[in-house]
């Protein structure tokens, strides 16, 4: 709210200076008395104290610019604003609430919850495919998140890395649209398996599996401008969930040059509590849409998903455990014939102690446009978490790849969060 | 855009058709306390469940799609707030396709609204405070003038909900009422003699029930809300201890006990595995039965160790 206010002065008073200092260039000519020369350099001088002083302020904000503006009165602590309506009741807030700025920022009430995780990555050893670079912030993503009306709650997610700048995610969400729906629009990660939607932040590793890279979207997984529609299958058994996206159909697997060249996903998520410990979650997916080759090829990708977790209510911040499987067969058809491969990766990870996590994985994948060429590997983890708020990990990686060479890395992570505190991932 | 509405309609139409008339109003409630303080309000007249069990740390509650279809067909979510639940709630809410219990809606019960919070921080809050809760303690049901808040703003909404049972939870309320004010003489009786009693606990959970009960809580084995011990820290607060002559150290049962036994071989001290919650334990049924089952516990700990 200040910046732009300083600035606005900064550059009027910099105009005025101007306009003050083209008249006298003019009286110099026409020999104007001295001492009205003098008196126009000490308005400059007063102006340029002025300007100067404005400066340093602008540079103080931009060097610090979440801590507060100071106060304008001499008494020291921030200036309060009235406790809005809704906010009232014993204990709560009382009287004044600080605030910070002038008195038009009450809106800040009204601010998103803003939080900013850093992804660094490192890398040891050799990779015949280049693999990660030796060190790198992967991602820094920045999120933004509140309640847009009654109606509905918008995300975004801006995430700048060294491939990609951009929104990797934004969508409005509909929590009670008619019918029982769940309605989103936006930006979204594909609803397709369990492993897609989620962040690069909160996997259990600190790379995406063989068969995401091969399969289902390189790096960064399936993607898309879309709209998605989820509703409960009712059953008196168990949990059970249809999900249907239709997405532009532009990503790293779909690319629909027109505007009938949609792509499609379809979602069935399962789930049961086994005990009050321990719970199956399993699912089924499909996509499709049209490839790189044009709108008569098509690629479909089909997807199978099961976790298994356990963990103790009494001791849930000391152990857990969890498995998981993904599989994917893609069928990709291309002038000369369709290529059908397949891939899965199996995880694990253990928590044995507050802070820990062991973990390891296994991933085997197909190439999508030459499935005679397979790719293999396996990695170990271990994770230590100072607090919810950053952890550190290593990962061993070996990984054969399908031209017959084979990598031996050592890959680590830090992960750091600040900011209003989300939801634990499930 | 005009279908919609008409759409909506027609399903509740069909939805109020297919749904007998003397249906309870189904409640769901965060903690299990808070399912209680309902039960007691509501009586047959409310449908009672809650999300997490007495013995579970209610910061770590996960959020699982079971919970979704239990908020789905809820008329009303009873929940603890400052941020207690910011962990697992949220997600649960947008996810359940009820109008009825989304923020702000009416059937969205934050019930530290009207109760009294103790520690609300003041001045800069950062996280290397650890996992501070920047809107207040919330774990303030354990006083049970709280609890009386909590039942009152229960019986407002309930009576809000459906007015033709207003005077019955009027009545419940008011012999609710009664029951803990005659309670409460009977804890005040037992506690009394150990007034300004200095224990140790292990996570902030027990402000309200120390300050309602005249006790004082001098150290925290946690070095910070949230953070788990430390030597250090351990060691400091095992000469703390040492130094003010302290017996008693609370632990909730969601808390490994391995650093508070190793304090209390060093300090003479007795470890408590003190519920905070109703279910902590098989036989704390309900709210009185909490403060029943806690004050027994405290005050034979305190003859024993003959703590002062």
């Amino acid at each position: 709210m200040h910046r732009p206010t300083s600035l606005r002065v900064l550059l009027f008073a910099a105009g005025l200076g101007l306009a003050l200092g083209a008249p006298s260039g003019a009286s110099a000519q026409s020999a104007a008395s001295t001492e009205e020369i003098e008196q126009l350099k000490s308005q400059i001088a007063a102006l340029q104290a002025q300007v100067s002083e404005l400066a340093a302020e602008v540079a103080a904000l931009q060097a610090a610019p979440a801590a507060p503006a100071p106060a304008p009165t001499p008494t020291p602590g921030p200036t309060t604003l009235a406790v809005p309506a809704g906010a009232a009741g014993a204990g709560g807030p009382q009287g004044n609430l600080p605030y910070y700025g002038t008195a038009s920022t009450a809106s800040k009430v009204f601010n998103p919850d803003i939080s900013a995780i850093g992804d660094f990555v490192g890398a040891i050893g050799e990779s015949p495919g280049g693999g990660e670079p030796s060190l790198e912030l992967h991602e820094a993503e920045f999120g933004f998140q509140a309640i847009v009306d009654p109606y509905a709650r918008a995300d975004f997610f801006l995430t700048y890395g060294p491939d990609e700048i951009g929104v990797e995610e934004a969508y409005i969400t509909f929590p009670a649209a008619p019918g029982g729906f769940l309605l989103k629009a936006g930006k979204m990660r594909d609803a397709f398996g369990k492993m897609n939607a989620m962040h690069i932040h909160v996997l259990p590793f600190t790379d995406r599996p063989l068969v995401t890279q091969n399969l289902t979207g390189g790096e960064d997984g399936l993607a898309d401008y879309g709209v998605s529609l989820a509703h409960f299958v009712p059953n008196p058994w168990l949990f059970l969930e249809a999900t249907g996206q239709v997405y532009r159909g532009q990503n790293e697997v779909f690319s629909g040059e027109t505007r009938g060249d949609l792509s499609y996903v379809g979602h069935l998520r399962a789930y049961q509590d086994l005990s009050d410990s321990s719970n199956v979650d399993l699912g089924g997916s499909i996509a499709y849409g049209s490839n790189d080759f044009g709108s008569g090829f098509h690629t479909r990708l089909l997807g199978v998903d099961a976790t298994y977790r356990w963990r103790p209510l009494r001791r849930a911040i000391y152990r857990r455990f969890l498995a998981r499987s993904e599989l994917v067969w893609s069928r990709r058809e291309e002038p000369t014939a369709a290529q059908n491969a397949f891939g899965f990766y199996v995880s694990a990870e253990y928590q044995f102690a507050r802070r820990w996590i062991a973990g390891g994985r296994f991933d085997y994948s197909e190439r999508a446009s030459d499935p005679s060429l397979v790719d293999k590997g396996g990695s170990l983890l271990l994770t230590w978490w100072p607090s919810e708020f950053s952890q550190i990990r290593g990962q061993y990686r070996r990984t054969r790849f399908g031209e017959g060479r084979t990598a031996n890395e050592f890959l680590f992570q830090f992960l750091f969060a600040i900011g209003a505190h989300g939801a634990h991932v499930f | 855009m005009k279908r919609l509405p008409t759409i909506t309609a027609l399903g509740l139409t069909l939805l109020i058709a297919t749904t007998p008339l003397h249906a309870a109003i189904k409640v769901v409630t965060t903690l299990p306390d808070l399912a209680a303080l309902t039960r007691e309000v509501g009586g047959d007249k409310v449908e009672v469940e809650a999300l997490a069990r007495g013995y579970q740390d209610p910061h770590f509650v996960e959020a699982k799609p079971s919970f979704i279809l239990k908020l789905h067909s809820a008329d009303l979510l009873v929940l603890v707030g400052r941020e207690l639940e910011i962990g697992w709630l949220p997600p649960l809410i947008q996810q359940s396709r009820n109008k009825k219990i989304q923020v702000g809606a009416a059937g969205y019960l934050d019930a530290s609204l009207t109760a009294r919070i103790l520690e609300i921080p003041t001045g800069q809050i950062t996280r290397a405070m650890g996992d501070v809760h920047p809107l207040g303690n919330p774990h303030y049901w354990l006083d049970p003038e709280n609890g009386r808040r909590i039942a009152a703003a229960i019986r407002d909404r309930l009576s809000q909900m459906s007015p033709g049972d207003a005077v019955d939870f009027a009545s419940r309320y008011d012999d609710f009422d009664k029951r803990l004010t005659e309670a409460e003489k009977g804890w005040d009786a037992l506690m009394a003699p150990y007034k300004g009693l200095k224990v140790v606990t292990y996570h902030r959970s027990w402000p309200n029930f120390a300050e309602r009960f005249g006790l004082e809580v001098v150290g925290y084995v946690e070095p910070r809300p949230g953070i788990p011990p430390s030597p250090r820290h351990t060691l400091e607060l095992i000469a703390t201890m040492k130094q003010l002559g302290i017996k008693i150290l609370l632990v909730e049962p969601y808390f490994d006990l391995k650093t508070p036994r190793s304090i209390a071989r060093e300090t003479g001290a007795r470890v408590l595995v003190m519920p905070p919650s109703v279910g902590g334990e098989k036989e704390i049924t309900d709210y009185f039965k909490l403060f029943d089952h806690d004050i027994d516990l405290l005050v034979a700990a305190i003859k024993e160790t003959g703590a002062r």
